[in-house]
């Protein structure tokens, strides 16, 4: 975010930016924004939410972070390639429904089971998270390619 | 099993083909690798699921398992099998043409996954039964065509791209708005089960047809109808010529087929009015594309015009929503479909050879290409419809509907616009292969191996298609039931219920 604003010609309003306090705080909230998303796309199955929700939310964590710090500094910290992220989103969101005609059930008709895991109980175990955990990662993803691309940060 | 795998593989096929070009990365050669073998597996399930379903009827499957007035069903009956088979032709053949004319770095950036999401977009809207499923995939293949039309980004592609895109933007919302307005009055989204709803209806009629002309708004937009063709000519002329055969063969035409669609499933209470209001925008928009087709010596904006010209033709047959006009109107929509394709990749490869877009500045190019000379005049009779060619059959069938139906006048204007293509097309010919050339013209060397047979093998689909009609008619009469008689469209929830 810096160095768009050093290249637009904003160099006063950079030196006189004060970083501290939005550096801080955003630390603290991005795992708890973090955290939320997780929350939020876990709960979609029976309740609002979803893996769309979950994304953005994700995203606009990791926005956060580049709002209060810059591009490379976030790139350090989250290594991610977002064309890959991208990637790996539509082909999870493509290959699992395709896959459930094994189960000679019509397209997109997930399958669930449930299994007893010793700490937490009866669980619930759905295709439609594998589904969905690709839609996370391509709303998540495609967010922050164009964020990263309209602030014109990424080479 | 089978009927839930088959409907959904033209639309699965080219997804996982493009999410596997996404993964491989900027590599043209794996890409047009991947492409080619994609578009010839599509070519054949389409071919294969054309056999199945004139031998076991339309196919339908409800994804997710939800039973279907609820859920989302996907109806692959005759018209979307052919449909998806000649998108499936003209996608192969546009693909193998791509190779030696998009250029390195188009292809390099996502050129083909773009064209793969576009079909997928397309094949989508075709076999949808569900009525707002087919306006998520008009916006899937809208999507992809915005970045068709821009990449490379030369100033013209952006001027008409952003054109292009406020049209489609403005026309889409009023989609969900017409899409808002059906449910307040049917309270579903399946198109079976709002014919099943409507022919029961005894409500207001005036919000019917209120509902029928906001859908007219919205496709004729997207085919380009007469009075909303604005943004037609300068957009189809902006983006290189493989990305114009694919706007030009196949999105107009997911318009007309939305159109065909929806005014026999859906507007059938108040045909004196609707139906009216179509016939009357369809030859207006053959006037118009007459005008412009006769106005241009510009081969690209020439061809361009003729699209407007066969979706008018198409539409007549479509408006008079009976037997023949129907056939006409299927047999005219697929035999367009493929020689739109050839004729752009025929235009096409001689602007690459010359450099040349304008037909006045050419000549004499008949010594250098004899068989792409004569290839030109065979898809310019096969256009203007001269009888062994299947332009014919259509458009016999639609003169015949019309006059059937009383409409001498739209039966003559369809006639007579014939003469008009030949005489236009045939100008071009005459000014591009006969003759002398005004200055000498340069040949640029380029390879041109696969422009030459995807041009002249889309020809050759269209001469085989023309000889062979009366062979494929008991599969076009299938089809075209489903329009005149649209309760054989709705027949399949009659076993769910």
């Amino acid at each position: 975010m810096k160095s768009t604003l050093k290249r637009a010609g904003y160099n006063k309003v950079q030196r006189q930016m004060n970083d501290v306090f939005i550096q801080f705080t955003s630390k603290v909230i991005f795992l708890i924004i973090l955290l939320f998303s997780v929350n939020l796309f876990l709960a979609g199955h029976y309740t609002p939410g979803g893996g769309f929700v979950g994304g953005l939310l994700a995203a606009s964590a990791i926005i956060l972070l580049l709002m209060a710090y810059d591009y490379e500094t976030v790139k350090k910290m989250i290594p991610v390639n977002f064309h890959l992220m991208i990637s790996l989103g539509l082909a999870l969101a493509i290959v699992v429904p395709t896959l459930l005609f094994l189960f000679g059930a019509p397209f997109f008709t997930h399958q669930h089971t449930y299994v007893t895991v010793p700490v937490f109980g009866e669980v619930a175990l759905h295709t439609a998270v594998i589904f969905d955990v690709g839609v996370f990662l391509t709303v998540a993803g495609t967010s922050l390619l164009i964020v990263t691309l309209v602030g014109g940060t990424e080479k | 099993m089978t009927t839930n795998i088959l409907p959904m593989l033209p639309i699965i096929l080219p997804f996982i083909a493009g999410v596997i070009m996404l993964f491989i990365g900027k590599r043209p050669i794996p890409h047009r690798m991947v492409s080619a073998v994609t578009g010839l597996m599509m070519v054949g399930i389409a071919a294969f699921n054309i056999y199945y379903v004139y031998k076991n009827g339309a196919m339908v499957t409800f994804i997710s398992n939800w039973s279907a007035p609820f859920g989302i069903s996907v109806v692959y009956d005759m018209v979307a099998a052919l449909l998806v088979f000649t998108t499936s032709l003209v996608m192969f053949f546009v693909v193998i043409y791509s190779f030696q004319s998009i250029g390195y770095e188009r292809e390099r950036y996502y050129y083909y996954p773009m064209v793969m999401f576009m079909i997928t977009g397309i094949n989508g809207a075709f076999t949808t039964g569900d009525i707002f499923n087919m306006f998520v995939f008009f916006e899937v293949f809208l999507l992809a065509s915005y970045v068709l039309i821009t990449l490379g980004s030369r100033k013209i592609q952006l001027q008409e791209g952003f054109k292009y895109l406020v049209v489609n933007i403005v026309s889409s919302n009023f989609f969900l708005i017409g899409l808002a307005y059906l449910y307040s009055v049917t309270g579903s989204l399946n198109m079976a089960d709002i014919h099943i709803k409507l022919s029961n209806y005894d409500g207001s009629l005036a919000i019917m047809t209120l509902v029928a002309v906001v859908f007219i708004f919205v496709f004729a937009t997207k085919a380009g109808l007469f009075p909303l063709y604005f943004w037609m000519p300068g957009s189809y002329s902006a983006p290189p010529m493989p990305v114009i055969a694919l706007f030009g063969a196949l999105l107009t035409k997911v318009g007309v087929y939305a159109i065909a669609r929806t005014f026999s499933l859906f507007f059938t209470s108040d045909t004196a009015y609707t139906h009216q209001v179509l016939l009357l925008l369809a030859l207006l928009t053959i006037v118009a594309g007459c005008i412009g087709a006769l106005a241009y010596t510009d081969m690209k904006k020439v061809i361009i015009y003729n699209i407007m010209i066969a979706i008018g033709v198409i539409i007549v047959g479509f408006s008079m929503m009976d037997y023949a006009g129907t056939i006409g109107g299927m047999y005219y929509l697929i035999h367009d479909m493929i020689i739109k394709a050839a004729l752009f990749l025929l235009v096409g490869f001689i602007i690459y050879r010359t450099g040349k877009n304008d037909a006045a500045d050419l000549g004499g190019l008949i010594k250098q290409h004899p068989v792409v000379g004569w290839t030109f005049f065979i898809a310019g009779l096969s256009l203007a419809g001269v009888p062994p060619f299947p332009g014919f059959f259509g458009k016999l069938y639609i003169v015949e509907s019309a006059f059937d139906n009383g409409h001498t006048f739209s039966a003559i204007i369809v006639l007579l616009s014939s003469l008009i293509v030949l005489y236009s097309i045939m100008k071009v010919f005459i000014k591009v292969f006969w003759g002398e050339p005004s200055e000498p013209i340069e040949l640029k060397d380029i390879k041109s191996d696969k422009l030459l047979f995807s041009a002249i093998g889309l020809v050759i689909v269209s001469t085989v298609f023309g000889l062979s009609a009366d062979f494929l008619f008991p599969a076009f009469e299938m089809a075209a039931e489903a329009f005149y008689n649209p309760s054989s469209y709705s027949n399949y929830l009659m076993g769910v219920e």
